[in-house]
């Protein structure tokens, strides 16, 4: 049994006129310790997966359909206070922006004492001594005299560092990272995801790792899924889709990536831009912008099915599959 | 923190050496006071006596040195209609004032504060509706008709509260309260609602629109996330950030409320500093109202002053501008 299974999740904004669905009959499970890359454009429903997890979904969206089981037992009917108790302890949460994701007007230590103790019964002396192993832990140089220091007397990077201390404090076995570093320098970042993995290879923690970026993915993830117009439409071992993508969307994001050795003037680009939550087409999401599309890709929705280690989703696989 | 302190400290200086500015050349605008202060019969000898014994043949840069000296050791001269020390006058109002406005202050800050969290955190009940509907009513009626309608409904119809002054007080000292007897208290009721409903509608939808504003930030998402409870989340990490603009306006409308006093003083015919100035215009006792003005401006900006300095403490981005370098 999967650490994570989310099963046909299906999450709504209501509007004036009609429900948007900002993700459609997604279902995706993380093993214990592995790292699963969650990637798309912006809007594709990466964030919202991720915020519907740990039940912090923005209103008005809602969860309208699916079910969300954390080590079996099922998290998504759970009463608010039931989910708080998971949200730091069982799942954490690593935030896109390390400059507004910690209170101003609070110590880090602060920040770090009150989330280790809203899950612990340590004493407040004790919650500290841990506070400060942490941050020593996430690499904050003169951690004893800096656990007293304010947010804004730290970098991005060290910001992040701390966000991370925060989110694997009360030693969850999972952590949501919603693209912990795309706000901080490219120098930065290579940092920041290696101090990631090692902490979660240490307490053997699994890791959602919502990004849009492949190479993240790349060095980082097991498995990977590739999200477009809020469904999944290929999932499988990060090895198999880089090498052989077998859905054309996901060719497409793999040729976008720069490449030394290769002249920058003919990096691919995907035509076009993904719809709107209120204009998803007929058919396939992909097909106005596919380079293969064909009629039955305009009238039917392909559903996921294997192609060895992965799954997709597109008609192209059946094709392939009858020229053999 | 020193230099900052000190350079507002300075600014303050420079408002009321202009402040004093005005309220000496109040004196120059308005008649010749040796014309008041004597009779019809007094010989034009004797009148030149007294002008030379005010000192008001000295040149006018003399006379001003002299009028700010005074004032800074509390010496506010004679009143012309009083015969009294302007000094004593006031002290002797100051009391009814301060209580009636630390009372209406105490009172905005202790409902418009709950009021403006319940309204940001419980918006679409209806009591928030209810409450916001009430509040534009308070914002927007003028503190007189607020008073005749309370003295009205509390006073004459239900006869629960009396309509005017200050009713029982105690003298400690100089110093005389209202606070300790019951009938004090019950005269103090209707006078700081009156006073204090405009700015509690003020501080409750400040509060209510700073309350959703940080609700919104990224940092009350973060908090949720790492499990904080509710209540951890709203009272301790959206309060405080909410409460930061509160501090200013309240402590920029402490000022307004001693300065605003005198309409409620003069419909409760309140025994305070807004009364005595208002008698004071009708005769033109010009050294009570110049006295008026320059205490009044050193209370607004001495508040001012107090709340630069906790802003400085509570934020902690102001205060420690020097360490933000070195934690780059």
């Amino acid at each position: 049994m999967a650490l994570l299974e989310v099963d046909r999740l299906r999450v709504e904004f209501p509007t004036r006129r009609r429900a948007l669905v900002a993700v459609d009959d997604v279902s995706l499970a993380i093993e214990a310790g592995e790292v699963l890359g969650v990637v798309g454009e912006s809007g594709a429903g990466k964030s919202v997966t991720g915020a519907a997890i740990i039940g912090l979904i923005e209103p008005p969206g809602r969860m309208a359909g699916g079910e969300i089981r954390f080590d079996g037992r099922r998290i998504d009917h759970l009463s608010d206070e039931e989910k708080r108790r998971i949200r730091g302890n069982e799942i954490g949460s690593v935030f896109q922006d390390p400059l507004t994701s910690l209170n101003p007007l609070f110590t880090v230590g602060q920040q770090l004492v009150e989330t280790i103790l809203a899950h612990s019964d340590r004493s407040a002396d004790d919650a500290r001594r841990h506070a400060l192993r942490l941050l020593e832990d996430v690499g904050i140089p003169a951690a004893a005299h800096r656990i007293d220091s304010y947010p804004h007397e730290f970098s991005g990077g060290m910001r992040q560092r701390v966000v991370i201390a925060l989110a694997v404090c009360a030693g969850p076995r999972l952590i949501i990272a919603d693209e912990p570093t795309t706000a901080l320098d490219v120098s930065i970042q290579a940092q920041i995801i290696a101090l990631l993995k090692r902490l979660c290879r240490d307490q053997g923690t699994a890791i959602m790792l919502i990004t849009h970026d492949m190479g993240v993915i790349a060095e980082t993830a097991d498995r990977v899924a590739v999200m477009y117009a809020g469904r999944i439409v290929e999932v499988g071992r990060v090895r198999q889709i880089l090498r052989a993508p077998a859905h054309p969307y996901t060719t497409g994001l793999m040729d976008a990536i720069p490449r030394l050795g290769r002249d920058d003037a003919d990096l691919a680009q995907i035509d076009g831009a993904m719809p709107r939550l209120h204009e998803i087409p007929e058919g396939c999401a992909f097909h106005s912008r596919c380079p293969h599309a064909f009629d039955l890709c305009r009238r039917r929705r392909p559903v996921l099915q294997a192609t060895g280690d992965a799954a997709a989703a597109c008609f192209l696989i059946d094709q392939e599959r009858s020229d053999d | 923190m020193l230099a900052f302190i000190l350079k507002r400290l300075l600014q303050s200086l420079l408002v009321m050496f202009f402040v004093a500015l005005i309220a000496f050349s109040m004196f120059q605008f308005v008649g010749d006071p040796v014309h008041q202060m004597v009779g019809i019969e007094t010989t034009l000898e004797e009148r030149e006596e007294l002008r030379e014994a005010l000192g008001l043949n000295d040149p006018i840069l003399v006379q001003f040195s002299r009028f700010v000296l005074d004032a800074v050791t509390f010496d506010f001269g004679i009143s012309y209609q009083h015969k009294k020390p302007v000094a004593d006058m006031i002290l002797s109002r100051m009391p009814a004032t301060l209580e009636l406005a630390i009372f209406s202050a105490l009172l905005a800050l202790a409902l418009g504060i709950p009021m403006g969290v319940y309204t940001g955190l419980r918006r679409n009940t209806l009591l928030a509706h209810v409450l916001m509907t009430v509040s534009l009513a308070g914002v927007s009626l003028p503190t007189f008709l607020i008073g005749i309608l309370l003295i009205f409904v509390f006073a004459v119809m239900l006869g629960w509260l009396p309509s005017f002054g200050r009713g029982e007080v105690i003298d400690l000292g100089w110093w005389s309260t209202g606070l300790l007897t019951v009938a004090g208290l019950k005269a103090l009721i209707l006078p700081s609602i009156t006073l204090g409903l405009f700015q509690m509608t003020l501080i409750m939808r400040l509060v209510r629109s700073e309350m959703l504003e940080v609700l919104r930030t990224d940092f009350i998402k973060f908090a949720r996330a790492r499990g904080l409870p509710e209540h951890v989340v709203n009272f301790r990490h959206a309060l405080k950030n909410a409460l930061i603009p509160v501090i200013t306006v309240t402590g920029l409308q402490l000022g307004s409320i001693i300065a605003f006093a005198i309409i409620t003083e003069t419909v409760f015919q309140w025994p305070g500093m807004g009364l005595l100035f208002l008698q004071s215009i009708q005769t033109v006792d010009i050294p009570i109202m110049s006295a008026y003005l320059i205490l009044i401006a050193f209370v607004v900006v001495a508040i001012n002053l107090v709340v630069d300095v906790l802003y400085y403490v509570i934020d902690p981005r102001l205060r420690a501008t020097r360490s933000a370098d070195s934690g780059a």
